[in-house]
């Protein structure tokens, strides 16, 4: 029996990086603008996409791609809204990946300006996988506490937005947006950051100008 | 929890170098974990050694080189360890560093029997 030693140097989430760039060069292609929004759960990503869907549903055309482990209750919460979802039902896994997105995207229709996609909720395995996306959200919540960023970096680092969301429980709770707004930036300077109340809707028009001038952006690289 | 997914994705690269090489087995697998690739090397490890069960790997080692997030100041050009994920140059205080390393998650090499 001979031994052979052989270098190897593959990324482990290779194949998934692969089908998230094919992913974005097509919606790129068709002027889509896609995003991934990532948090734990109970954070308000759904309703954050219903208040969106009320704003930006009569300017735009907007679709979502649901991520759970379980149920179609957050695709159902979005049609509802008149909005065009689908359900990725992961069955157990605790986060999205590109080839499930591959999945359902011959049914998105070319002619939509938003794609947005919301993750598994949970704050950690999701920002491992790349899905092809142009904007990456992490939403924080203010019953979560002003210490996460930090411990959990990597959503944050992988972030290009920062949403700090339930800001209607800001008098009521030790939260202190300032920290966490500090905390976030250390990790990563280029994070925009908001701070919204999906609920009530405070804050929710400037995270859609936001949205709205990405897309004139996307567009103006393709023209 | 994504470990076993990643350990999954492991295995697929690994059967394919196996048959690339005629491999009867596989003695050693090493991977290259950054401190910034949001994985658990201990969970990887438990992973790994569930999946290997039936598999040319079964008696392979796993050997993982934990890489620190390694940065550079784009303004006073100095490298430097960062620990606690902090993007600020702790020389200048400059908030443009590049990264040069700590985002890995790499199979670096492989024993075979051959």
């Amino acid at each position: 029996m001979e031994k052979k030693e052989v270098l190897v140097l593959e990324e482990l989430l290779g194949s998934n990086k692969k089908i998230a760039s094919e992913i974005r060069k097509k919606l790129k292609e068709k002027g889509i603008m896609t995003i991934n929004l990532l948090s734990s759960p109970g954070a308000g990503k759904t309703t954050l996409l219903e208040r969106i869907a009320e704003e930006l549903g009569p300017e735009c055309k907007m679709a979502v791609i649901e991520g759970d482990i379980e149920t179609e209750r957050d695709s159902e919460r979005i049609r509802a809204k008149g909005i065009p979802a689908w359900q990725i039902i992961t069955g157990g896994a605790c986060h999205l990946e590109a080839k499930m997105v591959a999945k359902v995207f011959s049914e998105i229709p070319a002619d939509l300006d938003f794609l947005f996609i919301e993750n598994v909720g949970n704050l950690v395995c999701p920002a491992s996988y790349d899905l092809g996306e142009n904007i990456r959200c992490v939403i924080l919540s203010i019953p979560e506490g002003d210490d996460k960023p930090k411990k959990y970096p990597k959503a944050f680092t992988t972030s290009d937005c920062l949403i700090i969301n339930k800001a209607d429980l800001l008098p009521l709770l030790p939260f202190n947006k300032e920290n966490a707004k500090k905390e976030a930036l250390e990790i990563n300077p280029k994070l925009k950051i908001f701070v919204t109340s999906a609920l009530k809707g405070s804050g929710v028009r400037e995270l859609i100008d936001y949205f709205l001038s990405s897309l004139h952006k996307l567009r103006q690289e393709n023209a | 929890m994504h470990e076993l997914s990643i350990v999954a994705n492991l295995f697929e690269i690994l059967e394919e170098k196996a048959k690339e090489q005629k491999a009867k087995k596989i003695v050693m697998v090493k991977l290259q974990v950054g401190a910034l690739s949001g994985v658990v090397p201990e969970f990887l490890e438990t992973a790994f050694n569930i999946y290997k069960k039936d598999t040319l790997a079964d008696k392979a080692r796993l050997e993982i080189k934990k890489i620190p997030l390694r940065v550079q100041c784009q303004k006073c050009r100095t490298e430097m360890v960062k620990d606690d994920f902090v993007f600020i140059c702790s020389k200048c205080g400059a908030k443009e560093l590049k990264t040069l390393s700590g985002t890995e998650l790499l199979l670096e090499k492989i024993e075979l029997e051959v």
